[in-house]
C-alpha cells in the first residue's frame, strides 16, 4: 500500500470507487443489460459415447465477468474448454449446438470454423499455472511470437504492458529472463494471466485460476480479475461459492450436464429461483 | 413455500442456525412479557411491576448482544449464501427489532409509574384493547418466524391497521378530555405517549413479519397486492 | 483395557512387515553384488592387459603383422566417421518419425500396425539389419561395402531406439504444456517446434545418445556389409585445398571400426595380438563411457536450468 493510501492508525480510510468502477457498478444497479460478447445456443457435447452437456443456452455478457458453478464432474470445465475448441485434442469428442461469437456472429464449435480461429482469439487460463520451461519474458512473448511478431520493440513493449496489467511486472521487472520456474505458484498463476493478456484477447476464459493457490495468492487473482473486467470479457469457473460472488456479474449454476440457473450473481446468491441451486451454493448438497 | 428443511452437509451450521432462532424466539418471548407486565402496571396501577419491566430491559439489551455475536460469528465461519444468509443478515434486524420493542414497554412502565402520582381517570379501555392486539401480533409474528411461514406473518401484518385506528381514536378522547378539564393535561400527555408507544410497537412488529417473509422468499411484501387481496 | 492385546497385534505385524523387507533388500544386495564384481572383474582384466599398449604410436599406427608396431588408427577414424554418419541419418529420422506419431498421427489401424513393427524392430537381431543392407544398400543401391553403406547400416539399427524414446520424451510432458501452447492460438508445428522439442530435449538427447552407443559397439552387421579387417590407409578428407573445399569422396571409402579391428585381433594365435585387442577394447569401453556421461550431463544441466529456449 502506497503512503498516501496508508491511514492514520487506528483508522480505516474511507472506501471510494473510481469513476469507471463507479459507472459500472452503477450500469449493474440499473439492471442494464450490457451487449452481448457470446451467446451458447442448445449446446450439447459427448465425450465418445458419453455425453457430457445437455442442450445449454446461455449469454456471455461483454465486459462482465460470468462465473460457471457446480458440483464436481457437473460440466462447467468442460463448457468452458468448448469456446477455445480443447476438446479438438483429443478424438472422439463431439459438439451439438452452437457458440456464437460477436460481433460477426461466428459459430465457433461449427465443423468448418477452424479451432485456431477461436483460440487466436479467446485467451485462457488454466486450473494448475502451466508456464512454459522458459524465461519469464519469453512466456509473455510466446503468444506473440506465435502470431509472427518479431520486432524486439513491440515484444518488449507488449510484456511490460501484459505484466502491468497482470499486477507481476514490480516484481519481476529485474529479473525478466529468469526461469519462470522459480516464480512462486501466485506468480507463475498471474505470468500465465499476463501470457493470455498479451495477444490481447477479446475473451478471457479461466479454469478454477486460484484452486492451486494460497489465499494471499488468491486475493491477488480476485483483485486482477476485477480490474480486467474494464477491458475484458471473461468467463471463470470455480468451485468456490464466495469467490463466485465476489468477482463475477452473472453466474451459471450446472449439475449433471445441464444448466439450471442462470442470472446476475447477486440474485442468484441471495435468492436463487431453483431449489437445487440454493442447495448448492448453502451447502446442502448430497 | 419453498423447502427449507433440508439439512447442510455439515451438521453443525444447522445447530448454529437452530440456536440462532431459538434465542431470537426467547427474545420475542421476553418482549411479550414486558409488554404484557407494563399495561398490567399501567391498568392496575401496580408499582412493583413498572420497576420489574423497567429492571428487566438489561436483560433484552444483553440478549440482543448476544444474537449479534452469534450471527456475526456465523457470517465470518460460515459465509453463508442465500437462505442462510438471508435467516442471519435477518436475524440481526429483527433482534433490533425486539430491542426497540423492549424500550417501547420499558417506556410504558415508566409512564404508569409517573401516572401513579397522578388521580385516575376512568377506567382504561383503548390502551389494554391496542396492547392486546399488539401481543396477538407479536405472538403470530414469533409463530411465524419459529415454522418460517409467511402467511401467518401477514396475518400478523394486516392487523397493524387495526392498531393505528385505535391510536388514532384514543387521541381525539384524550383530546376531548383535556379540552374538558384542564387540570387532567399531564395524565392525558403520560397516557397519549403511552399510545404511541404501542403504536410504535405495531409497527416493529409488521417490521418482522416483513423480514420473515424476506427469509422465506427473498423478497419484500408487495403492498399493493397484498392491499389489494 | 482393550488396548494392551491390539498393540501387541500390531507390533507383531509390523514386525513380520520389517522382517519381509530386510529378507528381500538382503538378497537383492547379494546379487547385485555379484553382478558388479563380475563386471568389475572383466574390467579389471581388460584394463590389466590392455593399459601398457596404449600409447601415442597405438593411436597413430595401422595395423601391422608385427604387434609391437600395430596400431588402431583406421579403426578409430573409421568408428568416429561411421558414428557421424549415424548420427546425421539417424537423428533427424527418428526424432521426425517420433514427432509424427506422437503428435500429428491420428489413431488408426495404420499407426498401430508402424507401432507394433518399431516395438519389434528393436529387439530384431543386428546380423538381420546386415543381411537386410547388403541386399539392399551393398547391390541394391550399389553403395559397396563403403563408409555410407555403413553409416545408413547403423542408423537403421539404432532408428526404433530413437524413435522410440522421442515418443516416450514427448508423452511424458504435461498435458497442460501442450494444452497451454494450443490455446495460445498456434498451429501443430508451432507447438511442437517452439515448446514440447525444446522441453523434450533431455529425453531425446539420451534416447540418441544410447542408441550410438548400441551401435558403436556393433560388429556382425557390419562384418556382413563387408569390412574390411585390415585396413591400412585413411578416407579422403572432407576438406580439399580447391574448390568445393568440401569433398564428400570419404563416404565412398572402405572402412574399419573398433570392434572389428578387436574381433581380427582375438582372432589371431598370437598372445600378443590379443593384448592389442584388450587395449583396443579399452579405448572402445572408454569412448561408450564417455558418450554415457554426456547424456547424463546433458540431462541434469538441462534439469538444472530448466529455461530452454
Amino acid at each position: 500500500m502506497s503512503a498516501e493510501t496508508a491511514a492514520p492508525a487506528g483508522d480505516l480510510p474511507a472506501i471510494r470507487l473510481d469513476a469507471p468502477r463507479a459507472a459500472a457498478l452503477g450500469a449493474i444497479a440499473r439492471k442494464e443489460a450490457p451487449a452481448l460478447k457470446a451467446r451458447v445456443e442448445n449446446l450439447s457435447f459427448w465425450y465418445g459415447d458419453k455425453q457430457a452437456l445437455f442442450d445449454i443456452s446461455m449469454p456471455i455478457h461483454e465486459r462482465r465477468v460470468t462465473a460457471l458453478i457446480g458440483p464436481s464432474g457437473c460440466g462447467k470445465s468442460t463448457l468452458l474448454r468448448c469456446f477455445n475448441r480443447m476438446h479438438d485434442l483429443y478424438p472422439g469428442n463431439r459438439y451439438a449446438g452452437r457458440i456464437v461469437l460477436e460481433p460477426e456472429g461466428i459459430d465457433i464449435i461449427a465443423p468448418k470454423t477452424d479451432p485456431m480461429i477461436p483460440r487466436l482469439r479467446i485467451g485462457m487460463v488454466f486450473q494448475k499455472p502451466n508456464p512454459f520451461p522458459k524465461s519469464i519474458y519469453e512466456n509473455v512473448a510466446a503468444g506473440l511470437r506465435i502470431r509472427g511478431v518479431r520486432n524486439r520493440a513491440i515484444l518488449d513493449e507488449q510484456v511490460e504492458k501484459s505484466l502491468r496489467r497482470a499486477a507481476l511486472w514490480e516484481e519481476v521487472k529485474d529479473r525478466l529472463h529468469a526461469s519462470a520456474y522459480d516464480l512462486s505458484g501466485g506468480q507463475q498463476q498471474r505470468l500465465c494471466i499476463a501470457r493470455a493478456l498479451a495477444p490481447e484477447p477479446e475473451l478471457l476464459l479461466l479454469d478454477e485460476p486460484t484452486s492451486a493457490l494460497d489465499p494471499i495468492a488468491t486475493a491477488h487473482i480476485e483483485a486482477l480479475i476485477d480490474e480486467l473486467r474494464e477491458n475484458y470479457t471473461i468467463v471463470i469457473v470455480t468451485h468456490n461459492m464466495q469467490q463466485a460472488a465476489r468477482v463475477s456479474q452473472y453466474t451459471a449454476f450446472l449439475h449433471l450436464g445441464k444448466l439450471i440457473e442462470f442470472g446476475p450473481t447477486e440474485e442468484v446468491f441471495t435468492r436463487p429461483r431453483k431449489s437445487m441451486t440454493q442447495d448448492y451454493i448453502t451447502g446442502r448438497f448430497g | 413455500m419453498p423447502d427449507l428443511i433440508r439439512r447442510h452437509t455439515v451438521h453443525s451450521f444447522d445447530e448454529e442456525l437452530e440456536h440462532l432462532t431459538r434465542q431470537i424466539l426467547r427474545m420475542g418471548g421476553l418482549v411479550e412479557q414486558q409488554l404484557a407486565t407494563a399495561v398490567r402496571a399501567l391498568v392496575d396501577r401496580d408499582e412493583a411491576a413498572a420497576e420489574e419491566v423497567i429492571a428487566r430491559d438489561d436483560q433484552v439489551d444483553e440478549l440482543e448482544e448476544a444474537i449479534d455475536q452469534e450471527a456475526i460469528r456465523i457470517l465470518a465461519t460460515r459465509q453463508p449464501l442465500a437462505v442462510d444468509l438471508r435467516m442471519v443478515a435477518m436475524a440481526l434486524k429483527i433482534s433490533n427489532d425486539l430491542e426497540r420493542m423492549a424500550d417501547y414497554a420499558s417506556n410504558i412502565a415508566k409512564r404508569a409509574r409517573s401516572l401513579l402520582e397522578q388521580p385516575a381517570l376512568k377506567p382504561l379501555v383503548t390502551i389494554p384493547r391496542m396492547a392486546e392486539v399488539c401481543q396477538e401480533m407479536l405472538r403470530l409474528v414469533l409463530e411465524a418466524y419459529a415454522t418460517r411461514d409467511p402467511e401467518k406473518a401477514l396475518v400478523a401484518w394486516k392487523r397493524d391497521g387495526e392498531v393505528d385506528q385505535l391510536y388514532v381514536s384514543l387521541f381525539r378522547e384524550l383530546l376531548t378530555y383535556i379540552l374538558e378539564d384542564p387540570r387532567k393535561t399531564g395524565a392525558c400527555i403520560d397516557l397519549l405517549f403511552v399510545a404511541k408507544n404501542l403504536e410504535r410497537f405495531g409497527d416493529h412488529t409488521t417490521n418482522i413479519a416483513e423480514k420473515i417473509h424476506y427469509i422465506v422468499y427473498g423478497n419484500r411484501i408487495n403492498r399493493m397486492v397484498v392491499e389489494e387481496s | 483395557m482393550a488396548t494392551a492385546p491390539i498393540a501387541a497385534e500390531t507390533l507383531r505385524f509390523v514386525r513380520r512387515s520389517r522382517q519381509r523387507d530386510l529378507w528381500f533388500a538382503t538378497l537383492a544386495l547379494v546379487i547385485l553384488f555379484a553382478a558388479c564384481l563380475t563386471l568389475f572383474g572383466l574390467i579389471a582384466d581388460l584394463v590389466i592387459r590392455g593399459a601398457p599398449h596404449i600409447d601415442r604410436d597405438f593411436f597413430t599406427s595401422y595395423p601391422s603383422r608385427r604387434p609391437a608396431d600395430a596400431g588402431i588408427l583406421s579403426a578409430w577414424v573409421g568408428t568416429v566417421v561411421v558414428m557421424a554418419v549415424t548420427a546425421v541419418i539417424a537423428i533427424p529420422l527418428g526424432v521426425a518419425a517420433g514427432v509424427y506419431l506422437e503428435e500429428y498421427a491420428r489413431r488408426s489401424l495404420f499407426t498401430d500396425i508402424i507401432e507394433i513393427n518399431i516395438a519389434n524392430l528393436a529387439a530384431v537381431p543386428s546380423i538381420i539389419y546386415g543381411l537386410l543392407a547388403l541386399g539392399l544398400f551393398v547391390y541394391g543401391a550399389g553403395f559397396g561395402s563403403t563408409i555410407l553403406t555403413a553409416g545408413v547400416t547403423l542408423a537403421l539399427l539404432i532408428l526404433p531406439v530413437i524413435i522410440v524414446a522421442t515418443r516416450e520424451a514427448l508423452r511424458s510432458l504435461p498435458r497442460e504444456m501442450r494444452e497451454g501452447a494450443f490455446a495460445l492460438g498456434a498451429d501443430r508445428w508451432q507447438v511442437v517446434s517452439m515448446f514440447l522439442l525444446p522441453a523434450a530435449r533431455p529425453g531425446i538427447m539420451t534416447g540418441v545418445i544410447v542408441g550410438l552407443s548400441r551401435a558403436i559397439g556393433e560388429t556382425a552387421p557390419l562384418i556382413t556389409i563387408g569390412a574390411l579387417t585390415f585396413i591400412a590407409f585413411l578416407p579422403p578428407p572432407p576438406f580439399t585445398p580447391e574448390f568445393p573445399w568440401i569433398s564428400l569422396d570419404w563416404l565412398w571409402s572402405p572402412f574399419t571400426v573398433l570392434p572389428i579391428q578387436m574381433f581380427n585381433w582375438v582372432s589371431r594365435p598370437q598372445p600378443a595380438f590379443h593384448e592389442l585387442a584388450a587395449a583396443a577394447g579399452v579405448v572402445l569401453l572408454a569412448l561408450t563411457l564417455v558418450m554415457n556421461g554426456l547424456a547424463i550431463y546433458i540431462r541434469y544441466r538441462d534439469r538444472a536450468r530448466r529455461v530452454l529456449g
